[in-house]
């Protein structure tokens, strides 16, 4: 009569998920008859059975939704890091922003309202056919250029650290345009608040 | 009574070039009195510049007696100044010297060099002319024998050769500090010694103090930060000096050593003073405007001005300014190369010429203006050649050079043009060239 406790909970885990796969509701039963007696109430030990067979499914399901929701949240930060992430380029010995640069650096602005906790590193680089002392300082002003836009797009000031790597990290190697066009950039770094990332509403 | 076969001149192989040198020395070498003497002995003569008075450098001895002998040679060989006559075997001269026999080779001077017993380098200098003992110097040689102190040691002899023959001392004991696979490495003038300085990771734009103990540099982060280091060399203490900005760079010191100048900002760069030991706050010297790059500055040897790249006009061209920060002026102009630019200045040590590197049809060259007529006089045209700095001596430059097909450390005399490669390991950029490393230093 008494059945082990794994097989009730597998019993109960089926029902749950025969119920659980459905999603809408079926449509209600035509009445038949009266309702049958009610079934003797279960001897204690079953009942506790059925009650923990019930939490846990309960919990199952919870867990369910967090993981999705939990996926939907990280694919979401993912999409919002290479939004911010994406780099703004420059021309030679220049430090003025790109018509191209400022749909990329706009798309951040809606980021960085979405998200006022986040501050960002900006690190401007070059290439690599000036002085490499002058190209520190290049660099350095193509940082701040990136930080001006964006403040006059009313991010505070405060959210940001400007710095150089004037031609001392390449992103591309080669003595010809298609290398240099690629090197003299603008890169973003999440330094603070990069945990719960939303896209903007 | 020496026997011809133990001769050979030094560079040249066939003995018509040795004949030609002989009878060229004869006729281009002008002699005069010295009215300098030392200790009573010494008879100094002098030379028509661009002259390279021949001296015969005879056989060593004493312990390391090649290895002296080599060093001895190729220091004098480097410092373009004097044409090395060396005996390629034999024994020590001793007795008195056959002085007409060294006159025939083209010797001005004769060089006995002889390690002693009790460890020190013992140099007797020879006028041939003159037909005497023109200067003689003991210089103690620090353990262990060919060690790096050691090797210093004997380029201050051969430094000594040079100032007793042709009156100027010679930069063999000097070193240059630059920048190879992230880190500050240093070597010997002559390419011996090429080791990393340790605890110098990031490290850029090395440049020593006048007193030659110490090296100031940019610490480039991995964040993008970057701090002014000052580092004792001998023990390694370090001292780093706080900005409110993340950019401080290409520092430098004045020759007086009391002073450290060096490049700060966080949109525009200015150059700012700073005592270099202490903890004082910077002093801003020069000013914008707006979001100008200054950068790249170099003393003045008296240290009254500044020279430096700045881009106020929109490309960067050279300046010269008061040490205060006052008066700056254009030093350089697009007719010395292209658009855009000219930069990375550095001050002669006689104060008479800025080098600097300009691009000429899209690369770098080495360059140099005479502050007196704004004489413009290029060195390079093979590769890219970048990051002039001189010598002591004011006639030698340091640069990087990418000709050799890698970037490397390359010295010119900037009188004869004669070029040689300084570092063999690829990616050497930022050479700094020492102060002479006098004893006691």
């Amino acid at each position: 009569m008494f059945a082990s406790r794994r097989s009730i909970a597998a019993i109960a885990l089926t029902m749950f998920v025969a119920t659980a796969c459905k999603k809408k509701p079926e449509p209600a039963p035509a009445p038949v008859a009266a309702p049958p007696a009610p079934a003797p109430a279960p001897p204690r030990v079953n009942q506790d059975s059925i009650d923990a067979a019930r939490r846990a499914a309960a919990e199952a399901a919870a867990r369910a939704a967090a993981d999705a929701e939990a996926r939907r949240r990280a694919a979401e930060a993912e999409s919002v890091r290479s939004m911010i992430a994406a780099k703004v380029y420059f021309d030679y010995d220049k430090d003025d922003i790109r018509d191209d640069a400022k749909a990329t650096l706009d798309a951040k602005v809606g980021i960085l309202n979405a998200n006022t906790a986040v501050r960002l590193r900006l690190a401007g680089h070059t290439d690599d056919r000036g002085s490499d002392e002058y190209n520190l300082a290049l660099g350095q002003r193509r940082a701040a250029s990136i930080q001006r836009y964006l403040v006059s797009r009313g991010i505070a000031a405060t959210r940001f650290e400007t710095v150089s790597f004037g031609k001392e990290r390449p992103a591309a190697q080669g003595e010809n345009e298609a290398a240099w066009s690629q090197n003299r950039r603008g890169e973003f770094e999440i330094i603070a608040g990069g945990d719960m990332l939303r896209m903007p509403k | 009574m020496m026997k011809r076969r133990i001769f050979s001149i030094f560079h040249l192989r066939s003995s018509i070039a040795v004949a030609v040198l002989i009878l060229g020395l004869r006729s281009s070498v002008t002699f005069a009195q010295d009215t300098t003497s030392a200790r009573g002995v010494r008879i100094g003569l002098t030379y028509a510049t661009g002259t390279r008075p021949g001296v015969f450098l005879a056989p060593v001895s004493g312990p390391n007696a090649d290895s002296v002998m080599k060093i001895l040679s190729r220091d004098l060989d480097y410092g373009d100044r004097i044409t090395v006559i060396a005996a390629d075997s034999g024994d020590a001269l001793t007795g008195t010297l056959n002085y007409p026999t060294y006159a025939a080779l083209g010797a001005v001077a004769v060089v006995q060099a002889s390690v002693t017993p009790a460890g020190s380098l013992h140099i007797v200098v020879h006028d041939v002319a003159g037909a005497r003992v023109m200067n003689v110097s003991d210089i103690p040689l620090p353990s262990p024998a060919l060690g790096g102190e050691w090797r210093l040691a004997l380029h201050r002899g051969s430094d000594d050769i040079e100032r007793v023959v042709t009156g100027v001392k010679g930069i063999a004991a000097t070193r240059a500090l630059f920048v190879h696979e992230g880190s500050l490495w240093i070597i010997d003038s002559d390419g011996a010694q090429a080791h990393a300085v340790g605890g110098t990771e990031g490290g850029l734009s090395p440049a020593w103090h006048p007193n030659g103990r110490a090296v100031a540099y940019d610490e480039l982060a991995n964040t993008g930060h970057q701090t002014i280091v000052v580092r004792d060399l001998g023990g390694g203490a370090t001292h780093r000096f706080a900005t409110r900005h993340t950019l401080n760079m290409s520092p430098t010191f004045s020759p007086d050593g009391s002073t450290l100048a060096f490049v700060s900002g966080d949109d525009g760069t200015d150059i700012y003073s700073v005592a270099p030991f202490g903890n004082d706050s910077p002093k801003r010297l020069s000013v914008g405007p707006g979001a100008t790059s200054n950068a790249s500055p170099a003393y003045s040897p008296d240290g009254k001005r500044i020279a430096f790249t700045s881009n106020r006009l929109g490309h960067a061209e050279v300046y010269i300014m008061d040490a205060d920060g006052t008066n700056p002026a254009l030093l350089t102009t697009t007719l010395y190369g292209d658009q855009p630019y000219r930069s990375d200045p550095d001050w002669s040590p006689d104060g008479r010429r800025v080098a600097f590197q300009s691009q000429v049809s899209g690369v770098f060259q080495i360059m140099a203006i005479n502050l007196q007529d704004r004489g413009v006089q290029g060195f390079t045209s093979e590769g890219r050649n970048t990051e002039p700095s001189w010598a002591p001596d004011g006639r030698h430059l340091l640069f990087t050079s990418t000709r050799s097909g890698t970037s490397q450390l390359w010295v010119i005399d900037t009188e004869s043009s004669r070029m040689r490669q300084l570092t063999r390991t690829g990616g050497a950029r930022m050479g700094a060239w020492s102060p002479r490393l006098d004893a006691g230093k």
